[in-house]
């Protein structure tokens, strides 16, 4: 008995190198599986000429809530159309529209800063929202500004005690995300202009609620969160002494805010389409979007592109 | 009559023998189908990374710069193997005394008691959900580490006191069997002998069962080594060897579930999360390895 248990054992290690060997092959043949899926998801949802059918709509966690109560009013509206929203994060949501898995893949960034041209080429940007990020310190640290350029060489690990930024005497502790984050994306882009390294030391958490957690409790923290996020137990910085307001954002005087986008592959089918087209309406725009605390895509006076030109 | 009666009496025992062959047989033959396509899918993606991308495995292995996303990238997986280690084994020196102790005092010195209350009360332990363990760990253990120690109190320290409690359950059952299973006449003698129950137990009955109290201190490590969310809470997730405990540091399973979503599948970035859950793989079959052979280290 112990023998064959040690078999098997061994059987599964040669398994596992023999499939080395083997990589390329079956990478070849899933490429052609996901194909054959898509060009058959692609013919069942033709056949939708009245508004009954399913959408599976899966990716960015951060906009997974807004989603998820417009689907429920949508699928109230029309009871023939289900709808079906996951999370996972931009990355799985872009791959999985892009691949024709999921009929809409919720994104907190550009697709052609994930995907490679080819595919994102093939998608459609439907952008619902805008989520503004601001900086945030642990309530105890007494500033309340914070220059781009002082951002920077906190985040850069070149100012490592508060007392340089105009602040006490005390240590920095940064609490960052992960470096495949898109909120990290978004706050290095436009509120940093510039990448950065994961400093030794520093805390990284997925989730805000965490990160707001640790910036509140941690002794010369520093953060960043979106508005939605914002409360009492963290102390908000102006950003070049513009306050992260909706106004600010809407106007374009506070530059750290992205789109939220929900992305489809080549055009969207009917029921898609109104569905998407429900997340733009006046309804959602000024219910579900500023409840949850979004700015509607629909009040932005200044619009950015994917290099982050902006245009009023 | 009573001929053709005894046939098909022969014939329902028969029809009963192959139906209940194939039902195990099928059981057995998915369980194996699942395992091996599960093996192959993480192989493949696994290695992809080395094949695909062209990482080597010395940049893999020896690396001690984490940057998937930089100019150029750079995927050194050392701090993640070094994290997943230190947490697991000091995991292991906190719990393993503790279970032994536990299971020593249920079998040996109060078995009522400790039957009757102690061990359901360890064995509730292990069906509390890991994110709680993670949550009271955010709560609880980070703040008193960071009033108490220089740091934050996030870090391998603040890690492996999670994860001792969550192997505890493991640890503490099977030390419990393996102190059940010893033949009384071994005790007895000891005693007729003389010998006091200290003398006993440190002298007859924690050598006879060592092999056996290891494997549950190699298995509550397979468990800690795997586990991802109650450590990704209280670790801190910088991809750095940490100079001491309680500087934040990340694992394995914290490095994959932190980037896994944010990442396109058949990038570089996404292969290389393959690959380190291919080495998790990997190590959890050599602490199979090791189980097995304490395992008949045990029976000889």
């Amino acid at each position: 008995m112990k023998k064959s248990l040690m078999l098997v054992m061994a059987l599964i290690l040669t398994f596992t190198l023999a499939a080395c060997g083997q990589g390329n092959k079956t990478n070849n043949s899933a490429t052609g599986n996901n194909a054959g899926t898509n060009s058959s998801a692609n013919g069942g949802n033709d056949k939708a000429s009245e508004l009954s059918g399913s959408i599976l709509a899966v990716g960015s966690s951060a906009l997974q809530p807004l989603v998820d109560q417009a689907s429920k009013s949508f699928m109230d509206k029309n009871p023939k159309v289900s709808i079906q929203v996951q999370g996972g994060g931009s990355g799985t949501g872009l791959t999985q529209v892009s691949g024709g898995q999921a009929d809409i893949g919720n994104s907190d960034v550009f697709a052609e800063e994930k995907l490679e041209a080819g595919p994102a080429g093939e998608l459609v940007d439907h952008q619902v929202a805008v989520v503004a990020m601001a900086a945030v310190v642990n309530p105890d640290v007494n500033i309340d500004n914070l220059t781009k350029d002082q951002l920077v060489q906190i985040f850069t690990g070149k100012i490592t005690n508060w007392k340089d930024a105009g602040g006490p005497d005390q240590a920095i502790q940064i609490v960052n995300r992960p470096s495949s984050s898109g909120t990290r994306a978004t706050f290095e882009k436009y509120a940093l202009g510039t990448k950065t390294e994961d400093l030794a030391g520093a805390i990284q958490e997925d989730s805000s609620g965490t990160v707001k957690k640790l910036v509140g409790e941690t002794p010369g923290a520093i953060g960043y969160l979106a508005l939605s996020y914002l409360d009492d137990s963290v102390k908000t910085l102006k950003y070049e002494g513009v306050d992260a307001t909706e106004e600010n954002v809407a106007n374009g005087t506070y530059p750290v805010w992205a789109y939220e986008h929900m992305y489809t592959k080549g055009e969207p089918n009917e029921v898609v389409k109104a569905f998407l087209d429900y997340m733009a309406s006046e309804e959602v725009q000024n219910g579900d979007v500023v409840e949850l605390g979004y700015i509607p895509a629909s009040k932005m006076q200044v619009k950015r592109d994917v290099d982050g030109n902006i245009t009023k | 009559m009573a001929q053709s009666r005894e046939k098909r009496k022969l014939k329902q025992h028969i029809i009963e023998e192959w139906t209940g062959k194939v039902f195990t047989s099928l059981c057995i033959v998915l369980l194996v189908v699942t395992i091996f396509s599960l093996v192959y899918f993480v192989a493949t993606k696994g290695f992809s990374s080395f094949i695909k991308n062209g990482i080597s495995l010395g940049e893999i292995f020896g690396g001690t710069k984490w940057k998937p996303e930089g100019e150029p990238p750079l995927f050194g997986a050392l701090p993640f193997i070094i994290g997943s280690f230190s947490t697991s084994i000091l995991a292991a020196i906190i719990a393993a005394p503790l279970s032994i102790c536990a299971a020593l005092f249920m079998v040996e010195i109060m078995p009522k008691i400790g039957r009757k209350y102690l061990q359901p009360a360890i064995e509730l332990l292990a069906g509390i959900p890991s994110v709680v363990y993670g949550f009271v760990g955010l709560s609880v253990i980070v703040p008193f580490y960071r009033d108490i120690f220089p740091g934050q109190g996030l870090g391998i320290a603040a890690g492996a006191s999670v994860l001792s409690i969550m192997i505890l359950p493991t640890m503490t059952s099977i030390a419990t069997d393996a102190l059940a299973a010893l033949p009384p006449g071994l005790k007895e003698g000891s005693y007729a002998l003389g010998a006091t129950r200290w003398q006993t137990l440190a002298r007859t009955v924690i050598p006879t069962t060592l092999p056996a109290l290891m494997t549950g201190v190699v298995l509550g490590m397979a468990r800690a080594f795997g586990e991802a969310l109650a450590v990704q809470m209280v670790i801190g997730n910088a991809p750095h060897i940490p100079k001491s405990l309680f500087e934040s540091a990340s694992t394995l399973t914290s490095a994959i579930t932190l980037s896994m979503g944010n990442t396109v599948m058949g990038s570089v970035q996404n292969n290389v999360l393959w690959t380190l859950a291919l080495i998790l793989m990997l190590m959890t079959f050599v602490f199979v390895f090791i189980v097995r052979f304490l395992e008949r280290r045990a029976n000889r």
